[in-house]
C-alpha cells in the first residue's frame, strides 16, 4: 500500500473540522455565567444571614459542591455537562463531580480498594498542582520578605 | 504467510445469535436483534459481570436456535474489550468448551471467525466451533475511558463503545449436520498491527482506516478480483470520519468501493437520534451487526459474496499517554450464500 | 436586601467570559479538561500571589471566586496568612487549609454519595 504517514496525519487534522465551537461557547458562558450567578445569590443569602464574608463564600463553595455532588448522584450531571462543557466544568461544580464521580463509579471495588483509592484520580491533578504552587508562593514571598 | 487462504471445504455459519443494550436496540437496527436489555445489565450488578452475563446469554441464544448443547462445541474463541477479556472467560467460557480467548480490540470478531475457520479446517477431529465477542459501553468507559458519572464532553471524532454481542457457530460445510442455506466462510486474509500515526485517543476511526485499506489492497492485489465481484465490502467499526479516511486512502492507491461499502459502526445508531459522534465502536458492534443484518441477507441470497472487515484499534491507554502511536488491524473474511434452490 | 443587581451582572458576565475561555481552550487547542483545571487552578494562585486576586474578586465577586481560578486565589490568600503568621512553615500549612473547606465538602459528599446511588448506563 502506497502510505505516507505523515501526509496522512495531515489529512486527519484536516478533516477534523472538530467541535461546534461557537455553540459550545455560548452554552458555556450561559451555564458558568448561571451558576456564579447562583453562587453571588447564594452569598448575598448568607451574608444577609449574618455569616462572615469568609464563612459566607465557603458555605457558597459548600453548597455548590453539595448540589453538584446530589446530581452526579442522580445520573443528571453528565447530561448537564454534555451541552455546558467548560460551563460546569470551570466552576467547583467540575471539582465535586471530579471527585463524586470516580467514587460512584468504583464502589463496586470496595469502600477502601474502590471508593477510597479512586476519589482523586481526576481531581488529584488540581489538588496537587493547587498546593505545589501555593507552597512555591509561600516559600517565594518567605525570602522576599527576608530582603525587605 | 501472506497469501489469501482459502478453504477447499468452506466453512458454514450454522447458528447465530446477537443482543444489544439500550441505546443500540433504540437504533435503526434494533428490531433486528435477537434480544435486548432495556437496562443495560444483563440481570447483573456490576458493569463487568453485566458483560459476562451478555456474552453467556449469547452463545446459549445461538445453541438454543441451533437445537444443541454446549457439550457438542468443540472449541471456543471468545473475546472483548476487558481486562484477560474476563467478560468472555467468565461469560461464555463458563459453559466448560474448551476456550480460546482473543484480544483483537474490536476487530475481534473478525479474528475469532477467521481462528475458528482455519482450526476447522486444519483439525478433521474437531467439528464444531463457537465464536464469541462482547463489548459494554459502561465496562469499556470505566477502563479506558472516565467514570460514568462524569461530565465530559466528547470529541466529535469519538466513536461510542456499542453495549453489544454476537456468537456463531460454526461447522464444515461439508458435515452432514451443515444446513446447506448456513452462509459460509470461503477465504479469509489475517490483518497486520499497522502504525497509523494516529496519538489522538478520541479518533478511533482514524487509527484503523489505514490497516483497513491495507488488508482491503492486499486482498484484491492477490486474488485479482475487484470491488464489483461483492455485493457489500463491510467493516467493522471505522464510524464515520474512519470511512472517509478508507476511501481516501482507497481512492489514493486507484481503488474505488463504489457505494459498496457499509461501516456496521455507522449503521448501528442513528446519528440524528443518539448523540454517538462518529459512530459505534466494540468488539460486539461488529459481531451483532454481522450476526443480525448480514449473514440473514446472505441467508435469503439478497447478498451473495459479502467482503468483511473487523476492525480494531490497538490501543492502550498507558501507552497511548506515553506518546505511542495506535496501531490499527484488519482480519477479513469472504462471506458466501449457502447452496440451495440449485444456484451457484 | 440581596445584594445590589449589579453584582448578579458582574458575576454572571465575569464567570461565563472565565468559562468561554476554557471553552475555547478545549475545542481550539489539544489541551484536555484535566490540563486546563490545573492551568486554572495555577492562573489563581498567581493572581493571588501578585494580588490582583482580591481586586478581581470584589468586582466581579463569584464571577471569579466560583471557577476555579478562586480555588487558587483562596490557596494563595491562606499561604500568604500562614506565612505572616509562623514563616517558612506556612508556606506548608496555609494553601490546603484555606481550601479545606471545598476539598472536605468533595470528599465527604463524594463518599455519601457513592454510597447512597449507583452508576447509571450512559445514553447518548
Amino acid at each position: 500500500m502506497n502510505f505516507d504517514r505523515r501526509r496522512y496525519l495531515e489529512r486527519v487534522k484536516e478533516r477534523e473540522s472538530g467541535s461546534p465551537v461557537f455553540k459550545n461557547c455560548f452554552f458555556a458562558y450561559l451555564f458558568g455565567g448561571g451558576i456564579c450567578a447562583l453562587g453571588q445569590l447564594l452569598l448575598s443569602l448568607y451574608l444577609f444571614w449574618g455569616l462572615s464574608e469568609r464563612d459566607a463564600g465557603t458555605l457558597v463553595t459548600v453548597t455548590l459542591i453539595f448540589l453538584s455532588a446530589c446530581l452526579t448522584g442522580i445520573g443528571v450531571f453528565d447530561s448537564i455537562a454534555r451541552i455546558a462543557g467548560a460551563g460546569t466544568l470551570v466552576p467547583v461544580t467540575g471539582f465535586a463531580n471530579a471527585v463524586v464521580s470516580p467514587a460512584l463509579d468504583n464502589k463496586s471495588e470496595g469502600l477502601v480498594t474502590g471508593v477510597g483509592a479512586k476519589i482523586f484520580t481526576v481531581a488529584g491533578p488540581v489538588l496537587l498542582y493547587a498546593t505545589l504552587s501555593g507552597a512555591l508562593y509561600g516559600v517565594i514571598l518567605y525570602v522576599v520578605r527576608l530582603f525587605l | 504467510m501472506r497469501k489469501v487462504i482459502r478453504f477447499s471445504d468452506p466453512v458454514s455459519i450454522y447458528a447465530r445469535a446477537s443482543a444489544v443494550g439500550k441505546t443500540e436496540y433504540d437504533g435503526p437496527l434494533g428490531a433486528l436483534f435477537d434480544f435486548h436489555d432495556g437496562t443495560d445489565r444483563f440481570g447483573a450488578d456490576t458493569w463487568e459481570k453485566s458483560e459476562e452475563s451478555l456474552s453467556l446469554a449469547v452463545l446459549n441464544f445461538a445453541l438454543a436456535r441451533a437445537g444443541e448443547s454446549q457439550d457438542e462445541i468443540d472449541l471456543l474463541f471468545a473475546g472483548d474489550l476487558q481486562n484477560q477479556c474476563v467478560a468472555s472467560s467468565s461469560g461464555c467460557g463458563t459453559l466448560g468448551i474448551p476456550y480460546c480467548g482473543l484480544y483483537g480490540a474490536c476487530s475481534t470478531s473478525g479474528e475469532g471467525l477467521l481462528l475458528a475457520s482455519l482450526a476447522l479446517a486444519a483439525a478433521p477431529s474437531l467439528s464444531r466451533a463457537a465464536v464469541v465477542t462482547t463489548s459494554h459501553n459502561a465496562a469499556a468507559e470505566r477502563q479506558f475511558r472516565l467514570p460514568l458519572e462524569y461530565g465530559g464532553q466528547r470529541s466529535p471524532t469519538a466513536q461510542w463503545t456499542a453495549t453489544a454481542g454476537g456468537a456463531f457457530l460454526l461447522c464444515r460445510s461439508s458435515e452432514p449436520f451443515a444446513p446447506p442455506s448456513a452462509p459460509r466462510i470461503v477465504a479469509c486474509l489475517p490483518g497486520r498491527a499497522l502504525d497509523s500515526g494516529v496519538t489522538d485517543g478520541a479518533n478511533m476511526g482514524a487509527a484503523m482506516a489505514p490497516a483497513a485499506a491495507d488488508t482491503i489492497l492486499r486482498y484484491f492485489s492477490l486474488t485479482g478480483e475487484s470491488p464489483s465481484d461483492f455485493d457489500r465490502i463491510v467493516t467493522g467499526d471505522l464510524g464515520a470520519e474512519g470511512s472517509a479516511l478508507l476511501s481516501e486512502l482507497l481512492r489514493d492507491n486507484g481503488l474505488d468501493l463504489r457505494g459498496r461499502h457499509r461501516d456496521c459502526g455507522v449503521l448501528l445508531f442513528d446519528p440524528l437520534k443518539a448523540d454517538v459522534h462518529a459512530g459505534g465502536s466494540g468488539c460486539g458492534c461488529s459481531a451483532s451487526v454481522l450476526s443480525a443484518l448480514f449473514l440473514p441477507a446472505l441467508e435469503r441470497k439478497e447478498l451473495r459474496r459479502v467482503l468483511f472487515l473487523a476492525t480494531g484499534a490497538l490501543m492502550s491507554p498507558s501507552c497511548l499517554l506515553q506518546g505511542e502511536s495506535i496501531r490499527g488491524i484488519a482480519p477479513l473474511i469472504v462471506l458466501e450464500s449457502g447452496k440451495t434452490g440449485g444456484d451457484k | 436586601m440581596l445584594g445590589a443587581p449589579l453584582d448578579y451582572l458582574f458575576a454572571f458576565l465575569v464567570g461565563g467570559l472565565v468559562c468561554l475561555l476554557a471553552q475555547l481552550l478545549i475545542d481550539l487547542t489539544k489541551l484536555t479538561p484535566a490540563r486546563i483545571l490545573v492551568v486554572y487552578v495555577v492562573l489563581g494562585v498567581f493572581l493571588g500571589a501578585v494580588g490582583l486576586f482580591e481586586p478581581l474578586a470584589d468586582f466581579a465577586g463569584c464571577g471569579i471566586t466560583v471557577p476555579l481560578i478562586g480555588f487558587g486565589g483562596n490557596v494563595a490568600r491562606g499561604v500568604r496568612e500562614a506565612v505572616s503568621e509562623t514563616g517558612l512553615l506556612g508556606a506548608l500549612t496555609g494553601g490546603l487549609s484555606a481550601a479545606s473547606g471545598g476539598t472536605a465538602a468533595a470528599l465527604c459528599f463524594g463518599y455519601l454519595v457513592a454510597l447512597v446511588c449507583h452508576s447509571k448506563p450512559k445514553h447518548p
